[in-house]
C-alpha cells in the first residue's frame, strides 16, 4: 500500500529526470567520431611567411595539445578569441590553429587585431584537411592528449564556462595522467 | 500515352537537374555521375541537417559532393565512398543509418511504453471489474438499507 501511493511520484521524477537531461542535450550538434582515434594524417602549409605550418606529427608530440580550427569571416571565432589567449597562457599548453577556408590576408587581419594565440597555424584552404577530421562548422576546438589521441571535440565558441567546466578539469586530468 | 511519357520525361529531367546538385564540375562519365547522385541523395548534409548533401546549398555539402565524385572517379564502390564519409562523420551523415544497438532503442521504445500502458490498463480494469462484482456481506446489506431508508425518510420530509 505504501509503495503504490508513492507510485505516481516515482514516475512523475523518473519522467522529470528524463525531461531534464533532454533539456541539455543539443540535437544539431553533429557527435564527432574521432574521440579516441589518433589525430589524421595531415601536413598543412602555413598560413603565411609569420607562422608555421601545422602536421600531424606535430600533435604527436608529449604534453596537452589543443587545436582550434577558425576562420576570419567566422563571428563566433571572434567571440572566442578572448578564452583561446586564456587557453594559450595555461602552463604547458600548446595551442594550434587550422585556418579554415579563409583569405590569407583576412585571416592575417583578423589575427593582427585581435592577437595571434597559436603556435603555428596550418593554412587549410579547400577545408579537406577539416574534413578529415570531421569539422563540420567553424569553430570546432580539440583537446589531443600526450600520445597524440584526440580526447574532446568542442563545437561552437568556447565561453568562459566551457573554459572553465570543461576545458581546464580536462586539461588537469590529462596532466595528472601523462 | 507511353510517348507522352517518354516526352515528359525528356523536358522534366534536365530541368530536375538544374534544381538540385547545382554543380560545376560533373563526372564526364554519365553512368559515374548518376551513381555519384544517387550517392549524394542518402548523404546527409551536416549543416542543414535535414537535407541531403544532393538538395543542399551549404558550402561544406558542396566540398562533400565534390569528394564523392572524386571517389567514384577514382573507382570506389558506393559501399567504400559511405565508409570514408562515415569515418569522419559517423553514421549520422547516412539518412538511412545501419541498425544497431542504439537504433534498436528507438525503434523498440515506443513499442515497450504501449505494451506497459496496455498491460497496465488491463490490470486496472481487471481489478475494477473484479470489486464491482463482489457481492455483499449480510452485514453490509444490512447497513446499506438503513441508510438507504434513512435517505428516503429525509426525501419525504418537506
Amino acid at each position: 500500500m505504501r509503495l503504490k501511493s508513492l507510485l505516481p511520484l516515482l514516475v512523475f521524477v523518473a519522467l522529470a529526470a528524463v525531461l531534464w537531461i533532454g533539456l541539455g542535450l543539443k540535437p544539431r550538434e553533429v557527435p564527432t567520431v574521432m574521440i579516441g582515434r589518433a589525430v589524421p594524417e595531415f601536413d598543412l602549409p602555413p598560413l603565411d611567411a609569420k607562422t608555421q605550418g601545422l602536421a600531424s606529427a606535430t600533435l604527436r608530440a608529449p604534453g596537452v595539445k589543443i587545436v582550434n580550427v577558425f576562420a576570419s569571416w567566422c563571428v563566433p571565432c571572434r567571440v572566442e578569441h578572448p578564452q583561446l589567449s586564456a587557453l594559450k597562457n595555461i602552463p604547458g599548453i600548446m595551442l594550434y590553429g587550422i585556418n579554415y577556408k579563409d583569405n590569407v590576408a583576412d585571416a592575417r587581419a583578423f589575427l593582427d587585431s585581435l592577437g595571434d594565440p597559436f603556435a603555428a597555424i596550418g593554412y587549410d584552404r579547400g577545408g579537406r584537411v577539416s574534413i578529415d577530421w570531421g569539422v563540420y562548422g567553424v569553430p570546432e576546438t580539440y583537446v589531443i592528449d600526450g600520445s597524440g589521441k584526440i580526447v574532446y571535440r568542442h563545437v561552437g565558441p568556447i565561453s568562459d564556462d566551457d573554459l572553465n567546466d570543461k576545458f581546464k578539469p580536462l586539461i588537469d586530468r590529462l596532466r595528472e595522467g601523462a | 500515352m507511353r510517348r507522352l511519357a517518354l516526352i515528359l520525361a525528356i523536358v522534366v529531367y534536365p530541368l530536375m537537374a538544374l534544381a538540385v546538385g547545382v554543380d560545376e564540375a560533373r563526372l564526364s562519365d554519365p553512368a559515374l555521375e548518376a551513381r555519384a547522385r544517387d550517392l549524394m541523395k542518402e548523404l546527409r548534409c551536416l549543416v542543414c541537417q535535414n537535407q541531403s548533401i544532393d538538395e543542399s546549398d551549404a558550402d561544406l555539402a558542396k566540398d562533400l559532393r565534390h569528394i564523392v565524385r572524386e571517389r567514384i572517379a577514382a573507382g570506389d564502390s558506393d559501399a567504400a565512398v559511405r565508409r570514408y564519409l562515415v569515418d569522419r562523420y559517423g553514421d549520422w551523415v547516412l539518412l538511412d543509418p545501419p541498425m544497431n544497438a542504439r537504433m534498436m532503442v528507438l525503434w523498440l521504445a515506443p513499442l515497450g511504453l504501449v505494451v506497459v500502458a496496455a498491460t497496465t490498463l488491463i490490470v486496472v480494469l481487471r481489478r475494477r471489474r473484479r470489486e464491482a462484482a463482489a457481492p455483499l456481506t449480510a452485514e453490509e446489506e444490512k447497513r446499506l438499507r438503513a441508510i438507504l431508508s434513512a435517505t428516503d425518510e429525509e426525501a419525504k420530509r418537506p
